[in-house]
């Protein structure tokens, strides 16, 4: 069973690396790019909201600043444009987790469904914020240095990058559920008094999980504004991307490691693929909001542990059907 | 900035702030006995101000006696959305799910508005929206007036329902403790149900005032939610008194903030009015202390 799963991991990395190598239109190497960041940030939403319970829908917050920190920092510094660029990808990852200190120190103090209305009102601060203050260039937005290299494979080293993000983050979120961390997070999700009466620090524990995936968000944002090359505070703070990631993982499976990325992969392709071929936002949101609507109706679970449920009773009901069998002949062969 | 500036903007802010309590009272009585927050509330509010729009520029029928018809089609569409969708939420995730399960409703609603109303946007107009009048040296606009007149209306409605009602006791009681109102005999389905109706159809009300004091489409809902959330928050969730004065609280201090720092900052002022209140009271101005796991 282990060592299935592994090949599927294998083989699902040989397929998203081989990607861009077949498929050369550069367009769908943009929607398998954004691809790749959103199963990034619905992995790392997860990696807290989905093992703890404490639905954040202020992602964006982490995707924004990890975008102004690439944005504002090469601009200043007068990076020269290229890949040494990439190297503020994780500085962007550290100040959204600096930032998630203080919010979720404020934050996760209040119960599970207030704690989702304040990361809203944390959202709306920190966009209006953007808007109006000078330094990130208000509603006219700012330029990264413009990168030059070849046109051929403009999209090669992002995808890669985003690509390596994806990778990481699976491997974090992996390590976080078999460490004695994720059950503690899990604990929490499932009854946080009980967690708290057995010597759960609930508190630290939920910082550091709300803190880490802030990182992995705000690295996130950091290769977004890279690779649009100019970034406005608009876009950077979208409410759109906070409920999206949400809706992604929920779509594929909460809590799983697999769901995430199967949600996001679903979706923001779907998206992309719209938006580039019939240029309608109005279509898009009808069926994103009715496909979630259908899987909730009738995979409550997601996807994910919906098709492995469906699988796992048809391999129990063959074998019972087998035993039944071999029981009718045993019995059979006794009169 | 002038004396006459800033009391104008804290008149203004206590006479739009009772809409918003309307439309938050409905979001909270909605948490209170269900457990679920809708975040359709926003979208829901910009379809009872279209609605009233279709009335009035397709059939001319004037934009408060239109509410006749808004009222139940909203409740209905309350009805519906529950019965659909929201009935089936269980579990200690109910809340959460709800959130994404109202969320995905807003956007079907979203998408389709776009491209029955195009995304231009649009006002309500009757001959006395821009009317006003002066009394003691001060403007009165007649639309912040008559809103005013209609949110203390309907949520003295609903006041009367709730305390002088058989049916207002049910919904008491379920707001109470749902599992003890089930056990004396209380249908907390139906209750819930007509609960989550009565939550819809007061938008169609807000909706049709907000719809005449702005230009909306549906992309303004996104704000609206927001406010709307804040305000359930601040005022404590669950508690009907609680998001009455927090709905008028905020508007008031965001006018106020306003006209004292500039626009751009009155948005800013109640998340932050709501973040220092939270850090004192994490359960909100009248909520009640439970356990911290809900």
């Amino acid at each position: 069973m282990l060592k299935t799963k592994r090949l599927w991991w294998v083989l699902a990395l040989g397929v998203f690396a081989g990607f861009p190598l077949v498929v050369t239109n550069p367009s769908y190497q943009t929607i398998a790019f954004y691809s790749l960041l959103y199963m990034a940030c619905a992995a790392s939403w997860n990696m807290f909201s989905g093992y703890s319970g404490y639905i954040a829908l202020g992602s964006g917050v982490f995707y924004g600043s990890g975008a102004f920190t690439m944005a504002l920092i090469s601009i200043h510094t007068h990076m020269a444009p290229g890949a040494a660029m990439f190297w503020l990808v994780p500085v962007g990852g550290l100040v959204a987790a600096a930032f998630a200190v203080p919010l979720g120190w404020i934050g996760l103090r209040v119960r599970r469904h207030t704690f989702v209305v304040i990361t809203i009102a944390f959202f709306f601060i920190f966009q209006n914020a953007a808007i109006n203050f000078s330094f990130t260039g208000g509603t006219a937005g700012l330029n990264l240095p413009f990168i030059t290299w070849g046109f051929s494979y403009y999209d090669l080293p992002f995808y890669y990058v985003a690509l390596g993000l994806v990778i990481f983050i699976v491997i974090l979120s992996a390590a976080v559920r078999r460490s004695r961390f994720g059950l503690q997070l899990m604990a929490i999700r499932d009854d946080e008094d009980r967690a708290l009466g057995l010597g759960v620090k609930v508190a630290a524990v939920k910082l550091t999980g709300f803190t880490m995936s802030a990182f992995t968000i705000g690295m996130a944002g950091a290769v977004y504004a890279m690779f649009l090359g100019q970034i406005y505070p608009q876009f950077a703070f979208d409410p759109m991307f906070d409920l999206s990631i949400a809706m992604m993982a929920f779509f594929g499976g909460m809590g799983t490691l697999v769901g995430p990325l199967v949600g996001a992969l679903i979706l923001e392709s779907a998206q992309q693929y719209l938006t580039v071929n019939f240029s309608n936002g109005s279509l898009y949101l009808i069926l994103l909001g009715g496909l979630f609507l259908i899987v909730f109706m009738f995979m409550p679970q997601g996807i994910v542990v919906y098709v492995r449920d469906t699988v796992t009773k048809k391999a129990a009901r063959e074998k019972a059907a087998v035993a039944s069998i071999d029981l009718a002949m045993a019995e059979g062969s006794e009169t | 900035m002038n004396v006459t500036a800033l009391i104008d903007a804290a008149k203004d802010g206590i006479l739009t702030g009772s809409l918003y309590a309307l439309m938050a009272t409905g979001l909270t009585l909605v948490f209170g006995v269900m457990d679920i927050i809708n975040v359709a509330q926003g979208i829901l509010v910009i379809v009872g101000a279209y609605l009233s729009y279709a009335l009035s520029v397709h059939f001319g029928i004037d934009l408060f006696l239109g509410l006749l018809i808004t009222i139940p089609t909203l409740f209905v569409v309350g009805i519906v959305i529950e019965r659909a969708f929201l009935g089936r939420l269980k579990g200690p995730e109910k809340t959460a799910m709800s959130i994404l399960v109202t969320y995905a409703v807003s956007l079907v609603i979203e998408g389709s508005l776009n491209m029955i109303f195009s995304v231009n946007p649009v006002q309500l107009h009757a001959w006395y929206v821009n009317k006003s009048f002066v009394v003691g040296g001060y403007h009165f606009a007649f639309i912040y007036l008559a809103g005013f007149a209609l949110a203390v209306v309907l949520l003295s409605a609903l006041y009367y329902m709730l305390y002088r009602t058989r049916f207002g006791v049910s919904v008491r009681a379920s707001l109470a403790d749902q599992a003890s109102a089930a056990l004396v005999g209380i249908d907390v389905r139906r209750v819930s149900t007509i609960c989550f109706g009565i939550g819809v159809a007061v938008t169609a009300a807000g909706g049709m005032i907000y719809g005449a004091t702005t230009t909306f489409n549906a992309s303004t809902s996104y704000d609206l939610i927001s406010r709307l959330l804040t305000i359930i928050v601040l005022g404590g969730m669950g508690s009907l008194g609680g998001a009455m004065l927090a709905g008028v609280l905020l508007v008031f201090v965001g006018n106020v903030v306003g006209v004292i720092a500039g626009a751009v900052w009155s948005t800013m002022a109640y998340y932050v009015l709501l973040i220092i209140v939270l850090l004192v009271r994490p359960q909100g101005l009248f909520g009640k202390q439970s356990a911290r796991v809900a």
